[in-house]
């Protein structure tokens, strides 16, 4: 049987998700010089780009336009997307192995980690990956309620998705308004009661994993302060000496940026932003009728484990914190998709280097790859993906060279479109979503946003006129 | 960033060794399977000791016999181990700073992979370069530039 990737024997690939991994894997094949390839990329919503969408905050519009790239890619007459085609519902991976060569999985982080805590499940405590999925118009989360009477709010974490949180929910009407955030977020989060928000650190300043830029940020929001209390924003005895040993210069200026904010200041804004280290959340309180009063923390000091990092171990020292809502910001998770062998302990598809592993054999299944965050775990920001996803397609170009790709039937003419319509009907196309990227985009023109998203499956199929 | 992100595309598959094999043997797996270090384990599976290429070679320089010679005579005894939940640049300081190239990683007292200098290097460049092409993304959007 001759080679796939020629002109009258194209190599047909799909790819599951269309965030920022699927894209830099379907740029980087679409690329091979001397490679014809169709690219088909599926994803359950009818709109491409994955967290860039709907995980991204609506206040960072400039990372957004990583979009244009996708675009890009997009345009190219061997690339096509199906839209509102979910694997595992619409498609099958038997229905993938009888059309394609290589299938490519990059179905990103589809839930939340848990913090494993009593009360967890009380009236009032969220995932912010709920919370993120919601303002962002996700249509999943569009129907989510969040209790904004509240006026105060601890977030449990201090990664960039926590700053997200912060943010949004510190910014003024105003300053919401000028973005792209659903039009309910926006209405609810410009009633909002919330005055304080606490932002929980297990460990120290200088172990916070927010980046730079984003505890920056908070400092210039217009209508809230930040404060840290001097002696939690003071590093521990091991930090310190680990930061003197390694000069590391970022760490270095994190800790700056934190501790310019311990200097009391008269407050002046309507809202304030504490941050607090070396706590953990042991438990949720609630009242009679299950919702949410107070967070029991016990206070944590540093220990240096074998290998060096500096890990919190809890005292006997504990304080309760009233809020009326809480927000575990401590990760994502990625979820197993049905027929692909799943690594439970770290929640990825079970792999190596990108090429998805028999669990039984450890060898690699013929065909099957995976990249983003559904291959290394969530976290990374949407460039890391690049690498990441190149490294994979080094594994299919090197398998395809070896002989070692699906053999699938050659049969001429096209079948999978003729599948995908008889799955689901409606189906969303590149040229359709460029048509509703037009309708958002000019509706934000009149409103003077950046764009007014569509937030139900149904409105998205109305103004496709289905 | 987390040891876990750089154990979540490495399989399941960890090489190990016994302390009364030989160094034969253990010369024979390194090469098979391209890597440079072996977990040596008890009969309970437990981590007890880690031979790599280097220390074959520095027992080979005074000792030609080294081939016949027992795991448990010429590995390395004093293990430092880490778990999935260390902090990547933690970790590369401590194998920097003590000359390490390969960690077993251990979770529950059970040995769930191993760590090398190589993957630890990879990781940062990936997140390196993951921040340079977010920065050259947003320089473009920069309607002032
Ligand atoms: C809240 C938040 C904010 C972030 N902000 C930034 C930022 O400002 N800057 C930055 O650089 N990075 C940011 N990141 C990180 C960045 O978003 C991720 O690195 C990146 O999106 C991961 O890409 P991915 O392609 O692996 O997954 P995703 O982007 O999650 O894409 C996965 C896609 O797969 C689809 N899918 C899932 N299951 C199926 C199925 N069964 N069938 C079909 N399709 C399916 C999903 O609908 C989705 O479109 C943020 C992350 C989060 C969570
Ligand atoms: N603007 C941006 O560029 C941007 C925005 C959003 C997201 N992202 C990226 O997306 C990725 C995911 O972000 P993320 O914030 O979800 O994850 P993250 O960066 O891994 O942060 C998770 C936070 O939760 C804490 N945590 C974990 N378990 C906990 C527990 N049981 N109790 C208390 N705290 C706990 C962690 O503390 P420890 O460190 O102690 O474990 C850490 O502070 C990251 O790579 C991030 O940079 C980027």
């Amino acid at each position: 049987m001759t080679q796939p990737g020629t002109e009258t024997y194209p190599l047909r690939v799909a790819i599951i998700g269309s965030g920022p991994a699927a894209f830099y894997a379907a740029d980087h094949l679409l690329k091979q010089p001397g490679l014809v390839v169709n690219v088909d990329m599926f994803d359950r919503l009818p709109t491409p780009y994955g967290l860039v969408r709907a995980g991204v905050a609506p206040d960072h519009q400039k990372i957004k336009s990583v979009t244009k790239i996708f675009d890009h890619v997009a345009a190219n007459p061997c690339f096509r997307f199906f839209g509102l085609v979910e694997y595992g519902k619409d498609i099958s991976l038997d229905d993938l192995e009888q059309h394609y060569h290589q299938i490519l999985f990059a179905t990103g982080a589809q839930t939340d980690r848990r913090m494993g805590i009593p009360g967890e499940d009380l009236i009032g405590s969220h995932a912010a990956t709920s919370f993120v999925a919601w303002y962002n118009g996700h249509p999943d989360f569009r129907d989510y309620e969040f209790d904004l009477t509240q006026e105060r709010v601890a977030v449990v974490g201090v990664g960039n998705v926590a700053m997200d949180v912060a943010r949004i929910l510190s910014l003024t009407p105003a300053e919401l308004a000028a973005t792209d955030i659903a039009d309910y977020a926006l209405e609810a989060l410009s009633k909002s009661r919330v005055k304080e928000v606490y932002l929980l650190g297990r460990r120290g300043p200088a172990q916070a994993a927010f980046t730079n830029p984003e505890i920056k940020e908070l400092g210039d929001l217009a209508g809230a302060e930040v404060h840290i209390l001097p002696e939690e924003a003071e590093l521990d005895p091991l930090s310190k000496a680990d930061l003197e040993a390694s000069k590391d210069r970022t760490t270095i200026k994190k800790v700056e940026i934190i501790q310019s904010y311990a200097h009391e200041k008269p407050r002046t804004k309507p809202r304030t932003l504490y941050l607090r280290f070396l706590v953990s959340p042991v438990e949720l309180i609630g009242n009679a009728a299950g919702h949410v009063t107070a967070l029991r923390l016990v206070k944590n000091v540093l220990y240096a484990t074998e290998a060096g990092t500096l890990s919190p171990k809890p005292t006997d020292h504990f304080e309760e914190l009233p809020v009326g809502m809480v927000f575990r910001s401590v990760g994502y998770r990625g979820v197993a998709l049905p027929g692909i062998p799943f690594n439970e302990r770290w929640g990825v598809i079970l792999n190596q280097k990108g090429r998805v592993l028999d669990p039984d054999t450890q060898q690699p299944l013929t065909g099957i790859y995976t990249s983003g965050w559904i291959k290394r775990g969530p976290s990374g920001v949407i460039g890391t993906n690049k690498p990441d996803s190149v490294e994979t397609v080094a594994c299919m170009l090197e398998d395809l060279a070896q002989g070692a790709y699906i053999h699938t039937a050659q049969h001429p003419e096209d079948r999978i479109e003729q599948l995908v319509r008889t799955r689901q009907p409606h189906y969303v196309s590149y040229a359709d979503w460029k048509q509703l990227d037009a309708a958002e985009l000019s509706q934000g023109q009149v409103q003077g946003r950046p764009r007014v998203k569509y937030t139900s499956v149904a409105e998205m199929l109305k103004a496709l006129g289905r | 960033m987390k040891l876990q992100t750089i154990l979540a595309t490495k399989g399941t598959k960890v090489f190990t060794i016994r302390p009364e094999q030989q160094v034969k043997e253990a010369i024979n797996m390194l090469v098979e399977h391209n890597i440079g270090a072996l977990v040596v384990v008890d009969e309970d599976s437990r981590p007890i000791g880690i031979i790599s290429e280097r220390d074959v070679i520095h027992v080979a320089a005074h000792n030609d016999k080294v081939l016949a010679q027992m795991i448990g005579e010429v590995m390395t005894k004093k293990l430092i181990t880490c778990t999935a939940h260390d902090d990547i640049h933690a970790v590369a300081q401590t194998m920097t700073d003590r000359r390490i190239r390969h960690l077993p990683i251990v979770e529950d007292g059970k040995l769930v992979g191993i760590l090398s200098i190589g993957d630890v290097v990879k990781a940062q460049l990936q997140e390196y370069q993951g921040t340079i092409h977010n920065l050259q993304t947003q320089a473009q959007a920069d309607p002032d530039k």
